[in-house]
């Protein structure tokens, strides 16, 4: 390996690392606010990189579909609630987020040209489909065995990714897409050439970790999420709804997911199933973090950025053994330094 | 007419590769897969249904099997009785490694550290040139058995289901037994089991490599099944759906694992059948359905479909129900304890400081506790006196100080020591097994008094010792007065007679020092009376009691001497009457007179 490959791949690992550490700080945020692992966070990925693709084909992405599905469900159930406890006037907040907003949205998407509007409106209108599904999720699938155990809950996660990644196959097909980049050419320093899309990357990835530090800093939501992670009794005994601080972490999960595939899909090719290994490396990230610490877990997860990249030119067919595996050395450290109290779950 | 539906269901297993006719092949294939994937699933009952863990990692291990067998039977021509040793040695070897280092943490590392194998193991598979790559290994030879070559799927029919069903009564009897209720406590109970003297680590490796090595045999039969492995099967997805199959069907009992395999398998036919006929497209859509029903199954019916079932044939036809009850038939004493002289200083708690974070809890506490004496801890509601309790049983060690029982120290021990040299326990906020009949719970108790382990348990070779231990928890519980509840499931009683049952249990084991936390706490008079009589009895046998309660009638009635504790420290000490008179503890209690 030369210098200049050294570069290469390093440039490489820096980029998916980046976007590892993003998806690594949604599932420790997710884990620690709601104890939910989630595994679908990956479909997040897959889901809107190929929703963008889809509209800028010109195409009504399938994932409208789901959210209408998912919007009329949470409707039916929540409408349901409100009448058996006579508080009708909840009625009209949740028909209008749930039933009428993904309806204007079908309404949008077929009233203006998709492949005319500028990348960044494009954008808009693939978040603003798939990020929703995240608090749907949470509202059909976790709120109503919220107290469950960790390990019911994780199971609930797996069939969740199972659900979505059968969907996706559904709604994308089984070919892959690769999206324009948000600023075609590369950047020549020299000893290496830097694609723009990697600033991209680089500089969202930097801008939204400081966003999110802002947002549980300085924000009354971002210390309600905090109070939550901390005591769940105790945030609702100071009025903090656990079922509000639920659907804030899953969209904000849904947002970081979508957003980090919107992100790397002009660099890869991305199918509809692509998005589970990309969570679950951000997985080993964040356990590396012990599912508690994000800046550890933003750092666990460039560690397997760089891992991977490496790895892939010394052998790359044994990449993903060798990416996972680390997980084994990680785990024995955390177990023979981490203190685990007996008291159960 | 309960007993009947076994041997029924047993014959009616045997005859099905007669009966069918030779055009109902395809029917064998579905039984043989049913039978191969309820292998696997009934470990992950034991592992997830009795034991509260669970892993998706299984079709790693199913893997592990086949892939051994087939690799050593076509490339040195090895016996696949030999490599099926070989394969249970080597999925062994993983289970306990993987196992040492995730259970020693939370619960979902385990889960999660199985998905990272899962996955490194199967792309291990595909890049393996030895093992054929993603084109697999082909030309496995059939199993030999008696001098019969297994070459179709009916003679393959008996051997698999031969296991399964050897797997099954395995399984029961390990569950009917001391290890047994040990790994049922796994699940909600670890700090209780641990006072009680169990190694809850190592008993979650045991299911752990247990489940393993089911699902290498359903590999091993697998890999001779088809005469071809590829890595196709062996991947997470699949480790999922037996996790789908165990969760479906019931993960909390034996023939649910039967129930769900069989179920996910017919259904999935059906499906990949079905399903891209209706959608126009080729896929496996069937795994939409299957996390649709396995999230609506977690969140109706949490326990699976066998129980449900169960219950309804049961309303239907009341004679097939289980009788609940039974009787205890008399056994050989246990073996007892020597019991310390009366009046020896059996422990010492000297200078014990118990900190968390910034609260103080216990500062500098000493006391000490004789054989064949009551001493009882008193003090207002948070003066330390459970974290005293927590630090003496070394469930919660203290931070400073030191503890000595019967002259050895043992503040640094785990608490499964500590019950090991002769202290039991019972708690302030009961920790029973509330679905677990009276009767196991306090034979929980007398777990060090037995030897035997899930080697012998399994093969039924514990029995004379199982019916030792269920005769002592018997007469504990007798003792006790709860000898009509004795087949009542612990969580049906009221909560004062749910902390006599944590007597009992610590009974149970025979212990030469008793902490009791707020024994009296919600009993009635005469129950009070017969406690008290009770505790008077066995302090006559020799036995220390430490005694944490508020009922200051009981306490005064019954103590040798008193401790009072207030804001974590030592308040005052001395005879009953002492105490009743002491100027500060009249304070403590009724507050001042400025």
């Amino acid at each position: 390996m030369d210098f200049q490959i050294a570069l290469l791949l390093g440039q490489d690992g820096l980029t998916n690392g980046a976007i590892y550490a993003l998806l690594a700080l949604a599932l420790v945020l997710v884990f620690a606010v709601t104890r939910v692992i989630f595994i679908p966070q990956g479909e997040f990925v897959a889901y809107g990189a190929l929703t963008l693709a889809a509209l800028q084909a010109g195409k009504v992405p399938a994932t409208l579909w789901l959210v209408l599905a998912l919007g009329a469900a949470v409707t039916a159930i929540d409408s349901a609630q409100a009448l058996r406890h006579g508080a009708t006037r909840r009625l009209p907040r949740i028909i209008a987020v749930n039933l009428v907003a993904p309806l204007l949205l079908w309404l949008l998407l077929t009233s203006v040209d998709l492949v005319g509007l500028p990348l960044i409106g494009q954008i808009a209108l693939a978040l603003a489909i798939v990020v929703p599904l995240g608090p749907m999720l949470y509202r059909l699938a976790y709120q109503p065995i919220a107290e469950a155990s960790v390990l019911m809950l994780l199971i609930v996660s797996v069939a969740v990714h199972v659900v979505l990644i059968g969907l996706g196959l559904l709604f994308f097909g089984a070919e892959g897409t690769r999206t324009p980049a948000f600023t075609e050419g590369t950047l020549d320093l020299g000893a290496t050439t830097l694609q723009y899309q990697t600033l991209w990357i680089l500089a969202s990835s930097a801008v939204l970790i400081v966003a999110l530090y802002a947002f549980f800093g300085r924000t009354i939501y971002g210390k309600a999420l905090r109070a939550t992670a901390l005591n769940r009794t105790g945030a609702r005994l100071m009025g903090i709804s656990t079922t509000m601080a639920g659907k804030l972490s899953f969209t904000l999960a849904a947002l970081i997911g979508a957003f980090s595939g919107i992100l790397i899909s002009p660099v890869t090719t991305l199918y509809y199933d692509s998005g589970f290994l990309i969570g679950l490396k951000g997985f080993v990230g964040a356990i590396i973090g012990g599912l508690v610490s994000y800046p550890v877990a933003a750092a666990g997860a460039l560690l397997v950025g760089f891992l991977e990249s490496y790895s892939s030119f010394y052998a790359s067919a044994y990449k993903e053994v060798i990416v996972f595996t680390l997980i084994i050395p990680v785990l024995l450290w955390r177990s023979l330094t981490s203190h685990h109290s007996e008291e159960e779950e | 007419m309960r007993r009947l539906i076994l041997p029924l269901f047993l014959l009616l297993l045997a005859l099905l590769p007669v009966v069918l006719p030779g055009s109902a092949e395809f029917y064998v294939t579905l039984l043989n897969y049913i039978g191969l994937y309820a292998l696997v699933a009934l470990g992950l009952v034991l592992l997830t249904g009795v034991g509260g863990l669970t892993s998706f990692g299984q079709a790693a291990f199913v893997g592990v099997g086949a892939y051994t067998t087939a690799w050593l039977t076509t490339a040195f021509g090895w016996s696949p009785w030999v490599t099926l040793i070989v394969a249970l040695a080597a999925t062994t070897a993983v289970a306990l490694f993987l196992g040492f280092i995730t259970l020693r943490m939370g619960g979902h590392y385990l889960p999660l550290g199985t998905i990272a194998w899962g996955i490194s193991l199967y792309f291990l598979f595909g890049n393996i040139e030895s093992f054929g790559g993603h084109t697999g290994l082909g030309g496995i030879p059939p199993v030999m058995f008696l001098g019969m070559e297994l070459k179709s799927g009916r003679e393959f029919y008996y051997l698999i289901w031969i296991a399964l069903m050897l797997a099954v009564v395995v399984t029961q009897n390990l569950l009917d037994s001391r290890d047994g209720r040990a790994i049922r406590a796994l699940k909600g109970g670890v700090v209780m089991a641990e006072a009680m003297g169990v190694n809850t680590a190592w008993y979650k490796i045991v299911i752990f490599t247990i489940a393993a090595q089911f699902a290498c045999v359903s590999g091993w039969l697998y890999a001779h099944l088809q005469r071809f492995v590829n890595p196709t099967p062996f991947s997470l997805t699949q480790g999922i759906e037996y996790l789908f199959m165990a969760v479906i069907g019931g993960v909390g009992h034996v023939w649910g694992a039967l129930l769900g395999a069989g179920l996910i398998t017919i259904l999935k036919q059906w499906l990949q059948d079905l399903l891209p006929k209706l959608l126009g497209q080729s896929g496996n859509f069937e795994v939409i359905v299957f996390g649709l029903v396995m999230i609506f199954v977690l969140h109706r019916a949490r326990d699976g479909l066998w129980p449900v079932i169960l219950n309804r044939i049961e309303r239907l036809w009341p004679a097939l129900a289980a009788n609940a009850g039974g009787s205890v038939p008399q056994a050989e004493l246990l073996q007892k304890r020597d019991m310390p002289q009366g009046g020896d200083t059996i422990l010492e708690v000297r200078q014990v400081t118990k900190r968390f974070g910034g609260l103080t809890a216990n500062n500098a506490v000493s006391f000490t506790v004789q054989a064949g004496e009551v001493m009882a801890l008193i003090g207002p509601n948070g003066a330390g006196k459970s974290t005293m309790f927590n630090c003496v049983s070394g469930v919660n060690p203290p931070t400073e100080g030191e503890v000595r029982f019967l002259n050895q120290r043992i503040d640094a021990l785990t608490s499964r020591e500590i019950a090991r040299r002769g202290m039991s326990r019972t708690f302030q906020h009961v920790r029973l097994l509330p679905t677990m009949t009276v009767l196991d719970n306090v034979a929980i108790g007398a777990h060090l008094r037995g030897s035997k382990t899930f080697v012998h348990s399994s093969i039924r070779l514990d029995r004379e010792e199982e019916r030792r231990l269920r005769f002592e928890a018997a007469r504990q519980i007798e003792r006790t007065g709860l000898a009509e509840h004795m087949f009542d499931a612990a969580g049906s009683l009221p909560l004062g007679k749910q902390r006599i049952v944590e007597i009992a249990r610590a009974l149970a084991a025979d212990p030469c020092l008793l902490l009791l936390d707020e024994p009296a706490a919600g009993l009635r008079y005469l129950e009070k009376q017969a406690l008290a009589e009770l505790l008077r009895k066995l302090r006559g046998e020799g036995m220390g009691i430490l005694l944490v309660e508020h009922d200051m009638d009981f306490v005064m009635g019954l103590a040798d001497r008193i401790v009072v504790m207030e804001f974590g420290e030592k308040l005052a000490e001395g005879l009953p009457k002492q105490i009743q008179e002491d100027p500060k503890v009249l304070q403590a209690y009724l507050g001042g007179v400025d």
